[in-house]
C-alpha cells in the first residue's frame, strides 16, 4: 500500500510525464511522483487515445490549454474535432453532450467549476441521470461531466459550493471524488468507459499536489472499480470517512491522533455514488466509532447519508454518538479568517475523533 | 459626479480668448476651468444603430464634466494598477478581474443618469461601484477582506454592492446578472418611478440563454431595462469570432433595437446612455454594445496574453485609450494645462496610496460575523460551523 508523501518541490512540476506509460517500466527502484493535474491529464490522453469516441468539450480547454491545464496538449494532439471550447453557456452545451452520448459517443465535459453546473443541472439529471430508467434501457447515456469542486481559496460564495450531495441523491448518475494521482487516473479511466452518465468531483487545491504511483498505476489498462472505498490507514479505535482534499485533512489527524494513543482508520470514499457501505459498516463495526467529514454543507450532506447506513446497519456495533464535520452552515465568506472558520481544518476532525473516544467534552453541549 | 474633487469655483470664461496665449506662462495662471457654459463635441466615431435612428454624433457637455471625466477613470484607473500590486503582494486574494482600459463605459454612463436608475453587473466590478459613489477605502478593503469593506470583507471583489445608490452587484455567474436587471425594471415599472435599469455583461456572456429569455419577457412587458454589452472582444481566452456566430452584439436582439457605441469614448457613452434612457421609458428594452478593450487579462490569474498579441494591447492603448482621449480634448479647448492634469494624477496618486493605507488599517471581520446575514429573519434557527458542536450560533 502506498504511504502518501507530499514533497512541495515537485508540487511545481513542470516535468511532462508521458503518456506512453510502459517507458517508466524500466525503473523500478525508485517510485515515480506525479502531480493530480498529470494523472488527470494522462487519463484522459490515454482513454482519447484507447477509444476515438471520446471527446473533450468546455470552456478554454482546447486552445488556452485548460483554465487549470488538465487538458493541456490535447488538442494539440487530437485536433479540433475532438476537443472543442465551447461559449459560455452551460446549459447550451452540456444538453448537446449528453445528445451526443444519446447516439453513441463519449464526452467527457468539462465545468470551469461545478458552481456552473447548476446551469445545465437539467440535463444533468433529467437527461442524462434518468434516460436508461425511462427508456427501459434503450438509451443509455455514457458521458462524463468533471471539473474542480467544493471550495477553493478567497473565491467567495457563488464559487465555493460542494455539489457532492447534490448530485450523490439522484439514482441513474454515478459520482466520484478522487483525492490522490492513482484515485484522478484509475477513476477518470473508470468513469470514461462507464457506460452510465458519471459525475467527477475534482478540486482545485490538489491539482498541483504530488502523489507517488506505481508502475501499475502508470499502466494505461489501469482502472479504480467504482464503488469500492480504500482504506487509506489502517486503525482500530475510531472510523474517520472522507472524501477529495479532506483525505489528506484526515491523515493529518490520524497522525496527531496516533500520537495521544488513539489508532484511527481512515476510509477515502472515492465513489459518494454507489457509496461502499460494507466497508463503511465494516470498518465501525470494528472501531465502534465514526467521524465524517466532508467540506460540504452539512444538512443532508453526504456525512449524514453515512451516519444513516452506520446507524440503520451497525447500531450495535456503535459505543459513542456518530459525528459530523462539515463545512459551516453559511455561505462561504470571502475573509481569510472566516474562511478558515468555514472550511474543516485537521483540529476539528482531531476533537471529533477524540470525543468520539471520550477524551474530551464538546464546548457547546446542549 | 461619483468622486469628489478640489476644483475652485471661480469662473474662467473671461479669460478664454487669451487662454491660449497665456497658457503657458505661469504668472497667468488661471483657475482649471469648472465652467458649466455648454460646449458640444463630436464623437469619435458615429453610432451605428439596429432598428431605431441613432443619436447625434454631436454631444452636449461642459468644462466641468470633462474635467470630471479625466479624474474619475484616472482615479479608476490608479486604483484598479494598486489593485494589481496588491494582489501580487497576496493581500487581494482568490478572483480580481480589473476594469483598466473600459473606464469610459462606467463614467459616460452615470453621467446620462441618477442614482434613481440602477445598475447591475458581472464580476468586473471594482471601478462600476466607484461611479456608483463607492469610495475607494470601501473598494480597497473588500478586496483585503476586511471590516470597512463594502460588504464587510464577506463579498470579495466579485460581490460590490451599494443599493442606496441603485448598484446591484458584483456578481460571479456569467449571465446571471441580466434576467436580475431586467427583474429591477420590472419593479422600477410596477412602482411607477421613472426610472431605468442599466444591466452590463460581457461578449462572453452575449451567448447565454438567460439572456434572451429575459429580453423576450422585457420586450413583451415594455420593461425599461437597458442592456449594456461591453464588448472587450474576449471571453476570458476565447475571442469574440470563436464563441459567436453573430458577434454584432447590438444586432443580437432581434427584435429589440440596438446601437453600436465607441466604448473608449466616455462622450459617446454618455450620448449612447441618455438615448437609450429616454427610448425604454417609452418603448421597453434596448441594446447597448460598447466597443472597449481590457488591458489586463481576463483576471490576476490570466497573463492575457496567451490569445492576444502585446502589439495588440499596446496598439489599443496608444490610439483609443479612454483618458487621454479626454486628457486631449481638455487641452485642445484648453480647459485645463498638460501641468494641471498631472497635478490631478499626483493627487489621484496619493488618494489612492491613502485609501490603501487606510484599508490596511482596517481589522479582519469579527469571528462572529461569520454568522451574519444568513438570513434577514432567522427565527432563532441554529446555524453550525465545521464542528458542529463546538461552534455554533442561533440566527436571530
Amino acid at each position: 500500500m502506498l504511504g502518501i508523501i507530499r514533497q512541495k518541490a515537485f508540487a511545481q512540476s513542470l516535468q511532462r510525464i508521458r503518456p506512453a506509460t510502459s517507458a517508466w517500466r524500466g525503473y523500478s527502484s525508485a517510485a515515480k511522483e506525479m502531480t493530480v493535474r498529470e494523472a488527470l491529464n494522462s487519463a484522459l490522453d490515454e482513454e482519447m487515445s484507447a477509444d476515438p469516441k471520446v471527446f473533450l468539450m468546455g470552456e478554454e480547454v482546447g486552445e488556452y490549454q485548460g483554465a487549470y491545464k488538465i487538458s493541456k496538449g490535447l488538442l494539440e494532439k487530437y485536433g479540433p474535432e475532438r476537443v472543442l471550447d465551447t461559449p459560455i453557456t452551460e446549459a447550451g452545451f452540456t444538453g448537446i453532450g449528453v445528445g451526443a452520448a444519446y447516439y453513441g459517443l463519449k464526452p467527457v465535459v468539462e465545468f470551469m467549476t461545478f458552481n456552473f453546473s447548476m446551469q445545465a443541472i437539467d440535463h444533468i439529471i433529467n437527461s442524462a441521470a434518468k434516460s436508461n430508467y425511462m427508456s427501459a434501457g434503450q438509451i443509455s447515456v455514457p458521458i462524463v461531466f468533471r471539473g474542480p469542486n467544493g471550495a477553493a481559496a478567497g473565491v467567495g460564495a457563488q464559487h465555493s459550493h460542494c455539489y457532492a450531495s447534490w448530485y450523490a441523491s439522484c439514482p441513474g448518475l454515478k459520482v466520484l471524488a478522487p483525492y490522490s494521482s492513482e484515485d484522478a487516473r484509475g477513476l477518470l479511466k473508470a468513469a470514461i468507459r462507464d457506460p452510465d452518465p458519471v459525475v467527477f468531483l475534482e478540486n482545485e487545491l490538489l491539482y498541483g499536489e504530488s502523489f507517488p504511483v506505481s508502475a501499475e498505476v502508470l499502466d494505461s489498462s489501469f482502472c479504480l472499480p467504482i464503488g469500492k472505498a480504500k482504506i487509506e490507514r489502517e486503525g482500530k479505535d475510531v472510523t474517520i470517512t472522507a472524501f477529495s482534499k479532506m483525505v489528506g485533512y484526515a491523515l493529518k489527524a490520524a497522525e496527531i491522533l496516533a500520537k495521544e494513543g488513539i489508532s484511527a482508520e481512515v476510509i477515502n470514499l472515492r465513489s459518494i455514488r454507489p457509496l461502499d457501505r460494507p466497508t463503511i459498516n465494516a470498518s465501525v463495526r470494528k472501531t465502534n466509532r465514526l467521524v465524517t467529514v466532508e467540506e460540504g454543507f452539512p444538512q443532508h450532506g453526504v456525512g449524514a447519508e453515512i451516519c444513516a447506513s452506520v446507524i440503520e446497519d451497525s447500531f450495535g456495533y456503535l459505543d459513542a454518538p456518530v459525528e459530523r464535520i462539515a463545512g459551516a452552515d453559511v455561505p462561504m465568506p470571502y475573509a481569510a479568517n472566516l474562511e478558515r472558520m468555514a472550511v474543516p481544518q485537521v483540529e476539528d476532525i482531531a476533537r471529533a475523533a477524540k470525543r468520539a473516544c471520550y477524551r474530551s467534552v464538546p464546548m457547546a453541549a446542549v | 459626479m461619483a468622486l469628489a474633487h478640489l476644483t475652485s469655483s471661480s469662473r474662467s470664461n473671461l479669460l478664454k480668448p487669451l487662454a491660449t496665449v497665456l497658457s503657458y506662462t505661469d504668472s497667468f495662471r488661471r483657475p482649471i476651468s469648472t465652467s458649466t457654459d455648454p460646449l458640444t463635441i463630436e464623437t469619435s466615431v458615429p453610432f451605428t444603430s439596429h432598428k431605431c435612428e441613432p443619436p447625434s454624433r454631436s454631444v452636449e457637455t461642459t468644462p466641468q464634466e470633462l474635467i470630471s471625466f479625466f479624474r474619475d477613470m484616472a482615479t479608476m484607473r490608479r486604483m484598479e494598477i494598486a489593485a494589481d500590486s496588491l494582489y501580487k503582494a497576496k493581500l487581494i486574494r482568490g478572483f480580481c478581474h480589473l476594469y483598466d482600459g473600459q473606464e469610459a463605459v462606467a463614467v459616460g454612463m452615470e453621467a446620462a443618469i441618477t442614482k434613481k436608475d440602477c445598475i447591475i453587473t458581472a464580476y468586473r466590478d471594482h471601478c462600476t461601484f466607484v461611479g456608483r459613489g463607492g469610495t475607494l477605502l470601501e473598494v480597497f478593503s473588500e478586496l483585503m477582506g476586511r471590516q470597512a469593506g463594502c460588504s464587510n470583507g464577506k463579498g470579495g471583489s466579485m460581490h460590490f454592492y451599494r443599493k442606496d445608490a441603485g448598484f446591484y452587484g458584483g456578481h460571479g455567474i456569467v449571465g446571471a446578472q441580466v434576467p436580475l436587471g431586467c427583474g429591477l425594471a420590472f419593479a422600477q415599472k410596477y412602482s411607477k418611478g421613472e426610472t431605468v435599469t442599466f444591466a452590463l455583461y460581457g461578449d462572453g456572456a452575449a451567448n447565454q440563454g438567460q439572456l434572451f429569455e429575459a429580453l423576450n419577457i422585457s420586450a413583451l412587458w415594455d420593461l425599461p431595462v437597458i442592456l449594456i454589452c461591453e464588448n472587450n472582444h474576449y471571453g476570458m481566452g476565447t475571442a469574440e469570432w470563436r464563441a459567436s456566430k453573430s458577434p454584432a452584439y447590438y444586432k443580437r436582439g432581434d427584435y429589440v433595437p440596438g446601437l453600436k457605441v465607441d466604448g473608449m469614448d466616455a462622450l459617446a457613452v454618455k450620448q449612447a446612455c441618455k438615448f437609450a434612457k429616454e427610448h425604454v421609458l417609452r418603448n421597453g428594452p434596448i441594446i447597448l454594445e460598447m466597443d472597449t478593450y481590457r488591458y489586463h487579462g481576463h483576471s490576476m490569474s490570466d497573463p492575457g496574453s496567451t490569445y492576444r498579441t502585446r502589439d495588440e494591447i499596446s496598439g489599443v492603448r496608444q490610439e483609443r485609450d479612454p483618458i487621454e482621449r479626454i486628457r486631449k480634448v481638455i487641452l485642445a479647448h484648453d480647459l485645463a494645462t498638460e501641468k494641471e492634469l498631472k497635478d490631478f494624477e499626483k493627487e489621484i496618486r496619493k488618494e489612492v496610496d491613502q485609501a490603501i493605507a487606510q484599508a490596511k488599517e482596517s481589522p479582519m471581520p469579527e469571528p462572529s460575523e461569520l454568522f451574519a446575514n444568513v438570513y434577514v429573519k432567522g427565527l432563532g434557527t441554529e446555524a453550525f460551523g465545521a464542528d458542529r458542536k463546538e461552534v455554533r450560533a442561533v440566527l436571530p
